[in-house]
């Protein structure tokens, strides 16, 4: 060790006037500081050049959509629910009417995990200036909840302006003129028939998805909206997810490339998840009426314990549902028919079984369907199973690139990222001169990234990280049905068609309904667009 | 902050010294990038790190990450804190006060996520770790940067004292 003391008195000691020597040392660190700055900004530099050589040139950075109007003015709108399940519950949410009870729950939840943003979300909705005027439903326990509901004062915007009256038949709502516009979300197998007397009725319709159940059904509905020409939306929360907007944009510019091989996935794995759902104990011959709930099914049966698992479990039959495919795949097909607008497919083929759930269902539970459009020069793949919670996520493949949405675990929530192919022709030389990294993504969006929600079941999960259940606004965070809803409404009062109207509707059904098609017949069909019909 | 356990001019010989005032400057150049970095980052939150917080402070965590005022704030604190830090390490510019302060910044990050047996984390470690880790070190080391002062050897508050003791 060196024994020289050091100069450690506080500098100048005795001296007044400062040497050279004292500002020396106490600016001596003061080049590390330069080293360390000259670094960032090479860093910086350099980071900004390999965006600029990466995607700025391609990607037109558009900003976030903004909440589509600020205070909605229009004209005060009369409202009907025919269906207040599970979904038509959601649907009158989103329209600003919260039964009591999941008011309390939601609250609750929002008590014990401060993550938990349900209820503030709903109350930060915008107020719509409707009223639930009319509740339609079958069992008497919803029916009674959702009048609760439309009376329920804890909403966002106060006291409502008028309260439902319950009516035992849809069509005695439709009867009354004062309602402007009615919103369907019963089983699959009434759609059809509902649609068509409302757009008669001259009300307007926000009907769940499957538009409807069988084939024929989507033909008479779509010629019913377009002859009466009523707003129709079709229940596809999806087309206000921010993050799909984004992807069409990506699509549209090419940064792709070709894109011949679009693969879409459902991975569920839990009872509910495979519609196994609760059947509710107060449920009985005097609480439901069943024979109205069976009218249009095919198969009738007396009421009894299985009616009853038909009536809280309908999605697992034929008779008043769609199965995987018009229950789950429309909602791929239709992210993908909105980002690439691709109609009705050509060739359908599709396949599977129940090799699961062994419980009386006659919906398969593992689904496979290939969706040909040769004039595109594409194959859109399917792939689903009630039985593994795996997310693979929906993936459109291009000769330069591949843009992956969902999947990537739980830290994509709904979020989409693009990877250069390693044989891409038009990044070659990026690639090559090593601008570009095949494993890293060279575009990557988060909606909200900011933001942190907890959202905790695996169904949930599996709906957020399709899209399904928040989208963001501004980096608010907005449940997209009540998107979906405001734009109906808006489009009513603006005399437009909303973003899901029946043409959109038209090719998600056919879509969905060629699946189920050669699915139960065990061939490839096709879609006749002159006569209008599957060969 | 002078107090009798700390001799304002200590005698260093010029290898303690230079090894001192490296470790200084080296920990305000640590802390000021991780500063100037979550500053550039437009994407960069605090709530990764919270939400991923384990052991005595979860319920603190998790009122900051659920409040957005709050984690705005911590970020900014966050942000700020590591900074100035960094700047007044590297510079010799309050340096006693900049590593007292550092040194309960690491600690708190060690606390809020200590290598604790028996805690999982959902972020993989750079390193393995038990009770000891990188964190627990550097707020050591600053311990002994406050112990064993340089900055007014080689740094600005060489000015700082000399213009009080010339008064």
């Amino acid at each position: 060790m060196n024994e020289n003391k050091t100069d450690s008195k506080p500098a100048g000691a005795g001296k007044t006037n400062l040497g050279r020597r004292e500002i020396l040392k106490s600016l001596a660190t003061l080049p590390v500081v330069g080293v360390l700055f000259y670094n960032v900004w090479k860093k910086l530099r350099r980071d900004a050049l390999r965006k600029t050589n990466l995607l700025s040139d391609l990607v037109k950075e558009h900003k976030a959509p903004a909440v589509v109007s600020p205070k909605n003015s229009g004209k005060y709108l009369r409202i009907g629910i025919i269906g207040y399940g599970g979904r038509g519950q959601h649907l009158v949410r989103g329209a600003g009417f919260a039964a009591p009870d999941w008011v309390e729950t939601a609250a609750a939840n929002a008590k014990k995990n401060k993550l938990d943003k349900g209820f503030k979300t709903f109350m930060q909705q915008e107020d719509l200036n409707l009223s639930i005027v009319g509740v339609c439903d079958l069992f008497d326990l919803r029916a009674e909840t959702g009048l609760a509901a439309s009376k329920n004062e804890i909403r966002p915007g106060g006291k409502p302006i008028e309260s439902a009256k319950r009516y035992k038949h849809y069509t005695e709502m439709l009867e009354n003129d004062d309602i402007d516009a009615v919103i369907i979300a019963t089983p699959d197998h009434w759609h059809a028939k509902i649609v068509i007397d409302a757009a008669r009725a001259g009300k307007h319709v926000y009907c769940e998805k499957a538009m409807t159940r069988i084939f024929q059904d989507a033909i008479a509905v779509y010629d019913v909206v377009k002859e009466t020409g009523i707003v129709f939306q079709l229940g596809h929360q999806n087309r206000q997810v921010e993050s799909l907007d984004r992807a069409k944009e990506i699509v549209q510019q090419g940064l792709l490339g070709p894109i011949n091989l679009v693969e879409v996935t459902t991975n569920r794995n839990s009872p509910w998840g495979a519609w196994v759902w609760t059947i509710h104990p107060e449920g009985n011959k005097r609480t439901i009426d069943w024979d109205t709930f069976q009218e249009p099914a095919p198969t009738k049966i007396p009421f009894g314990d299985e009616a009853l698992k038909r009536f809280f479990r309908w999605r697992m039959w034929f008779d008043y549902g769609t199965g995987l495919s018009g229950d789950l795949f429309s909602h791929e097909f239709d992210a993908v028919n909105q980002v690439m607008e691709l109609g009705v497919p050509k060739y359908v083929s599709a396949s599977g079984g129940i090799y699961f759930y062994k419980d009386g269902r006659d919906v398969p539970d593992v689904f496979h369907a290939t969706f040909e459009y040769p004039d595109k020069n594409l194959t859109l793949l399917y792939s689903a199973t009630l039985s593994s919670n795996k997310n693979r996520g929906n993936i459109f493949m291009g000769h330069d690139a591949t843009m992956q949405i969902g999947g990537a675990g739980d830290s994509n929530i709904s979020g989409l990222i693009v990877t250069a192919d390693s044989e891409s022709t038009r990044y070659k030389e990026r690639i090559e001169s090593g601008i570009i990294n095949t494993r890293y993504p060279i575009y990557s969006y988060t909606p909200g990234s900011k933001q942190i929600d907890g959202v905790t079941s695996a169904t949930a999960k599996y709906f957020a990280n399709k899209g399904l259940v928040y989208t963001y606004r501004e980096g608010k965070r907005v449940d997209p049905t009540h998107l979906h809803i405001k734009d109906w409404v808006d489009s009513i009062r603006e005399n437009r068609q909303p973003k899901c109207d029946i043409e959109v509707g038209f090719h998600e059904s056919l879509a969905c309904h060629m699946a189920t098609e050669s699915y139960l017949t065990g061939r490839r069909v096709e879609w006749d667009p002159v006569k209008r019909r599957i060969v | 902050m002078g107090n009798k356990a700390v001799p304002v001019s200590p005698e260093y010989t010029n290898y303690q010294l230079i090894g001192l005032t490296t470790l200084r400057v080296f920990i305000g150049w640590h802390f000021l990038y991780e500063g100037i970095a979550k500053m550039l980052n437009p994407y960069w939150s605090s709530a990764a790190f919270l939400l991923d917080v384990k052991w005595i402070f979860v319920g603190l965590a998790e009122s900051i990450v659920s409040n957005p005022t709050a984690l705005g704030l911590a970020d900014n604190l966050n942000i700020w804190g590591l900074t100035l830090i960094g700047f007044a390490l590297m510079l010799g510019l309050f340096s006693r006060w900049a590593s007292v302060v550092g040194m309960v910044l690491i600690l708190i990050y060690y606390f809020f996520t200590p290598p604790l047996v028996g805690l999982e984390y959902l972020k993989p470690r750079e390193g393995s770790y038990i009770i000891v880790n990188k964190n627990l070190i550097e707020a050591c080391a600053l311990y002994v940067i406050y112990l064993f002062p340089t900055s007014n050897i080689i740094g600005l508050d060489r000015l700082i004292y000399r213009n009080q003791t010339a008064k």
